[in-house]
């Protein structure tokens, strides 16, 4: 007998295209356009041209950075979506970004160097996730009780940055708000969001069989051999941390970590075995496309990306929901 | 013979209920137990105790010589599986993946199943006659086949022990019968027990050799079920009058 998710597989293939694709137009398009033939002798010689420069230096590590960190949030939505068992779920849900753009805008405010904001946005980051996880884990460990309450710190955080935004003077507002809607203009070094995005990946794999019994229920899961207390920490611990590096390199990027596991789940299923791979290949093309809209659409001026994956996302998931097969979603 | 599950001294109480007192429960291989009492009597709490998913306030519970905390959580689910009552699913798959989960324990390090785990998955799916509904979503499925794929889940799990929190909920009146056999049948050879919350009392005089009483004050009556099922206990149990009526073969309660 065949194993079902053999027929599965294909739909990783495609997904696996469509990303190098993504990767390619993303590496074409810009200020100068470079053909598809160019760019194959670009990527593989020197030839000590512009060319050779605008790829190397600044749309290589911008695309790969863009596919690490679109993987890594889809990666931290599925997750969180599993986590709390809830389909609404999002990597800043439990107010993860919030943390970091309280530090960073407050950094900014200060005055501080640029150097100092990713950094910053880290720091943040886990501040609020070890907050939250004091706040919600006392005794018990309730996924009902950590959605609330992070869902409340969350809101504390973005009084916080209303209240930072409205004391900064003028000139320093554009700034803040592009760092608000997630930019990848300044994320040139892909090596670290890359290495993040694959130990996230291999820790999901690992994790992929549990995450499928996790959403069975915590009794149903318990009582097919999961610890399930365990699983919740350690899958809580490791989405915030993949949510904190994401937003440290590029800001709050928003509705990738949603949208992508969903339109995921709307063609694959709801096996987290083809759900890990699938998720990261989609977040990752979808903000390398976005990206490429991003800083072309009205160029030389560049928009937040953050902008861009929104309007791209809403249209196209509304799109998919309402064709998608009926019974799928809850 | 070293009963599948014993209990020494188990007392246990939720809020202000005490569901048992002193338990001192054994349940030897081949035996059917029957656990009956009032609403809100913790019969749940109790079984879910019984599996290691509730700490119980005092006492022992065993399986075979071995202490429960002494258990990997893996192992005991060989020991010992559950069909859930009201267990809601988020995002669910098609029945079959449903199925498959329940060979979860018996997998490799990897979590992937082999063409074994898979036969087995569709093995029970037939002998809970869902054949045909395999890639449905689990939330299409009515209530009555939805407890089946549940039912199917527990025979995919295979465990020595299958301990049922209300076994014939959503079922049609066939199918309760159809199904109980199904499960007893399974669950009484092999050096294996079944254990079951039931509301119907009449399911379990047909069904259980051994029936545990729960008053629901820290009373208990248990035993075999030709010594247990009198119309004075089952009066005293529910509170209310009833006559036991038998014709060749088979006793029926009737509640006046």
């Amino acid at each position: 007998m065949r194993h079902p998710l053999r027929r599965k597989l294909p739909l990783l293939a495609l997904l696996l295209a469509v990303a190098f694709i993504s990767l390619g137009i993303s590496l074409m398009t810009g200020s100068v356009d470079i053909a598809p033939g160019e760019l194959w002798s670009l990527l593989w010689q020197n030839h000590g041209s512009t060319h050779y420069r605008i790829i190397h230096e600044l749309r290589l590590p911008r695309t790969l950075s863009g596919f690490a960190v679109g993987g890594v949030l889809a990666l931290a939505g599925l997750l969180m979506q599993a986590l709390l068992r809830n389909p609404l779920a999002d990597p800043y849900i439990l107010g993860v970004s919030g943390g970091a753009a309280v530090a960073v805008l407050g950094a900014m405010l200060l005055g501080l160097p640029f150097a100092w904001q990713a950094p910053m946005a880290f720091g943040g980051a886990l501040a609020s996730i070890l907050l939250l996880f004091g706040l919600a884990h006392s005794g018990n460990w309730d996924t009902n009780r950590l959605l609330l309450t992070g869902v409340v710190l969350a809101a504390g955080w973005s009084a916080l940055i209303s209240f930072v935004l409205s004391l900064s003077p003028p000139v320093q507002l554009p700034g803040m708000l592009f760092w608000l809607m997630g930019d990848l203009s300044d994320a040139l070094s892909p090596a670290l969001p890359l290495g993040v995005l694959a130990l996230g990946l291999l820790a999901s794999l690992w994790l992929a069989p549990t995450l499928n019994l996790a959403l069975l229920g915590p009794a149903r899961a318990a009582s097919l051999g999961v610890r399930i207390q365990r699983l919740h920490i350690f899958i809580y611990l490791l989405a915030s941390l993949l949510t904190a590096a994401a937003v440290s390199i590029a800001g709050a990027i928003g509705f990738i970590g949603l949208i992508s596991p969903h339109m995921l789940r709307l063609v694959a299923g709801n096996d987290h075995r083809i759900l890990v791979p699938g998720s990261v290949l989609l977040g990752g093309s979808l903000l390398v496309l976005a990206d490429t809209a991003a800083r072309t659409l009205i160029a030389p001026m560049q928009l937040p990306v953050g902008v861009l994956t929104a309007l791209l996302g809403v249209p196209l998931f509304l799109f998919l929901l309402n064709r998608g097969m009926p019974g799928r979603m809850p | 013979m070293t009963p599948l599950l014993s209990t020494q001294t188990l007392s246990l109480q939720i809020g202000a209920t005490q569901v048992c007192r002193e338990l001192d429960l054994e349940i030897a291989p081949g035996q059917c137990w029957g656990i009956l009492g009032p609403n809100g009597a913790g019969k749940t709490t109790l079984l879910h105790t019984l599996a290691g998913l509730h700490p119980g306030d005092a006492g022992r519970i065993l399986y075979g010589d071995r202490r429960l905390p002494d258990i990997h959580p893996r192992e005991l689910a060989k020991l010992r599986g559950v069909l859930f009552q009201n267990e809601p699913q988020s995002l669910p798959g098609t029945l079959f993946e449903s199925v498959l989960a329940g060979r979860h324990p018996h997998l490799g390090r990897l979590g992937w199943e082999t063409p074994l785990d898979l036969k087995l998955a569709r093995q029970a799916i037939q002998a809970t006659g869902l054949q045909g509904l395999e890639e449905r979503s689990v939330h299409t499925l009515s209530g009555g086949e939805r407890q089946r794929m549940e039912i199917a889940m527990l025979l995919a799990q295979a465990p020595g022990l299958g301990m049922l929190d209300e076994p014939s909920n959503h079922l049609d009146p066939d199918q309760q019968i159809l199904m109980l056999r199904l499960l007893k049948d399974r669950f009484t050879q092999y050096r294996r027990a079944l254990i079951m919350v039931l509301h119907d009392i009449n399911l379990a005089m047909r069904f259980c050799d051994h029936l545990l009483l729960l008053k629901g004050n820290g009373q208990q009556l248990m035993g075999p079920a030709g010594e247990i099922a009198t119309d004075e206990n089952i009066q005293w149990l529910y509170q209310h009058p009833v006559s036991l009526l038998k014709t060749e073969g088979t006793a029926c309660f009737y509640f006046l």
